[in-house]
């Protein structure tokens, strides 16, 4: 069996992991664009600040290529992939041919068109190591950083270079700020918190034009910087597979095993959609973990393994400045406000006898009970809801069902 | 491979196991030097509610949410064990999302996370929480 693997990261790692549990023999093809060693993207902004360097960024040990028996073919890309020949083609003009292939080539950074934006000289982008090494070269202490978009990768940049500037500036089109992943109340204490770290934010506006320094705003303010990091979002990278005639929404299109619409050709990670159990939708969850698991899927299926990717939820694990966000799920409805206060907050969405979705700020202890019930879609009448507002914990279970988790009937 | 499990109806409510836990963990070898007058960070957690009281620490699951999740790397799967290299989490916490027993925690610093490794990596070599619970409560078995 041929395995072949588009992407590097964690979607590719899971497959492999997942495919040589099973097979030992078959032969499995990295392909990377990227020169490195399979390296944690979340963690470029943990490099600037230096809670981290390159030696531990590797998302997995130095012999993993080897002892996995993987040949690694880095910093190649595929250019084109022929679903009928069941081949793909490198940038070199070498073929590989496959009779497995996961497409996990990640996300691109999204940047919308802006007028003069190709004035401006000093501007990066936020996703790779690339990025990270290019941006960190430009920074200077009395730097006034612009960065545009007040997401999950802006923030986490402004965190990562915020004691190596003058000023950072955060303009987004949003009214609020994170709003991927939390909700207004939430937002605010979140921008309350960043301010306070010398953060600037500039909310319900967007960038007009630019000139080389300078950014003219919708509001008509004017704001001069001398580093632009254009952090709006990022795109599922799915051009690929699409001109090879694959079916794709917002991603590509999965079915629980991974699969795509072309035979033999599997997707996962930030490219791919998955089904969203808390919202029932199929959509993008760019994130790590579900990458990881879909990697995974796909990878066991290739091997012959049936085993659904259907527990996929949105939920993320962030902090900024050492206040930590925990959320999960979807947020609709009112919802139960358990704890608001300047550092603390803490609310539940709960819909038909489900927790659906949770947003945790500051006492993010244990949360993972909480994620659970989400995942595991446990009806509530089945437990003691009122006791697990208060704090996470297993006593609000059946004694049932600790027995089996802590006493060991099953693991 | 053996596990730490729990005897729910024999637990005594006593939190030695936390006691055991942080000292074999502390580095140091008199228990009075590395607990007395300091918060303990211990790995494993007794729940108490109603009447009832039980210790909760690492399943070491065969699934491990924890592990699939980390961010890092950092988290692995060790002969079973599963395993946290401290310098490699970078505190992002995504295991504490993830973990649907709540026995992955911030260490002391708070800069990372720390979980139980069955005293295999401290000089004990075999679970201190359950060695010093005086009731059989914790037990370290095949099952």
């Amino acid at each position: 069996m041929k395995y072949i693997i588009i992407g590097n990261s964690a979607a590719a790692v899971g497959a492999v992991e997942a495919i040589r549990r099973k097979d030992r023999e078959g032969s499995v093809t990295i392909v990377s664009k990227e020169p490195y060693h399979t390296y944690s993207r979340p963690l470029i902004s943990y490099l600037l600040c230096g809670k981290t360097d390159e030696e531990r960024m590797k998302y997995r040990p130095d012999d993993f290529y080897e002892k996995n028996n993987v040949t690694f073919l880095a910093g190649k890309s595929a250019v084109r992939l022929e679903p009928g020949k069941k081949q793909i083609e490198l940038d070199d003009g070498s073929v590989l041919h496959y009779d497995k292939l996961l497409v996990s080539t990640g996300s691109v950074p999204f940047i919308p068109p802006a007028a003069g934006l190709e004035r401006v000289e000093k501007k990066y982008t936020f996703l790779s190591l690339d990025d990270a090494h290019a941006l960190r070269d430009a920074l200077f202490q009395t730097a006034h950083v612009l960065i545009i978009g007040a997401g999950l990768i802006g923030l986490k940049c402004a965190e990562g270079i915020a004691d190596k500037v003058g000023k950072i500036t955060v303009v987004d089109m949003a009214p609020r700020i994170l709003p991927s992943i939390l909700d207004e109340e939430g937002s605010s204490i979140m921008q309350a918190h960043l301010e306070k770290a010398g953060i600037q934010f500039l909310l319900s506006d967007s960038v007009q034009s630019f000139s080389e320094k300078t950014a003219a705003l919708k509001s008509g303010k004017s704001i001069p910087f001398d580093i632009l990091v254009m952090a709006v979002g990022v795109r599922p990278n799915i051009s690929l597979f699409k001109e090879a005639g694959g079916a794709v929404e917002r991603g590509i299109v999965t079915d629980a095993y991974c699969r795509t619409s072309l035979p033999d050709v599997y997707a996962a990670g930030d490219c791919a959609q998955s089904h969203d159990i808390t919202t029932d939708t199929d959509r993008v969850l760019a994130l790590l973990p579900n990458a990881y698991m879909q990697g995974e899927t796909a990878g066991l299926h290739m091997t012959g393994v049936e085993k659904p990717h259907d527990h996929a939820i949105p939920m993320n694990a962030i902090g900024f400045f050492g206040l930590h966000i925990i959320t999960a799920g979807s947020y609709d409805g009112d919802g139960i406000v358990i704890a608001n206060g300047p550092d603390c907050y803490k609310k539940f969405f709960v819909k038909h006898n489900r927790l659906i979705g949770f947003i945790l700020i500051g006492d993010i202890a244990r949360a993972g009970i909480y994620t659970s019930l989400v995942r595991n879609k446990t009806p509530l009448d089945t437990i003691d809801f009122a006791l697990i507002c208060q704090k996470p914990q297993l006593a609000a279970f059946s004694r049932a069902y600790r027995e089996d988790k802590l006493g060991g009937k099953t693991i | 491979m053996k596990r730490v499990y729990v005897n729910e109806k024999w637990c005594l409510g006593c939190h030695l196991c936390e006691y055991n836990c942080a000292f074999a963990n502390s580095g140091k070898d008199d228990m009075v030097k590395a607990l007395k007058g300091v918060s303990i960070h211990p790995r494993i957690q007794v729940e108490e509610h109603d009447g009832i009281c039980f210790a909760v620490s690492c399943r070491h699951c065969e699934e491990p949410l924890c592990v699939k999740g980390c961010i890092t790397g950092a988290l692995s799967v060790d002969n079973g064990m599963v395993s946290i290299d401290h310098d490699k989490c970078v505190g992002c916490f995504t295991c504490i999302l993830s973990c649907p027993y709540g026995a992955v925690m911030p260490d002391e610093t708070g800069h990372a996370v720390q979980k139980c490794e069955l005293c295999l990596k401290n000089a004990c070599g075999e679970p201190a929480c359950v060695a010093g619970c005086p009731n059989r409560a914790i037990v370290f078995e095949e099952r």
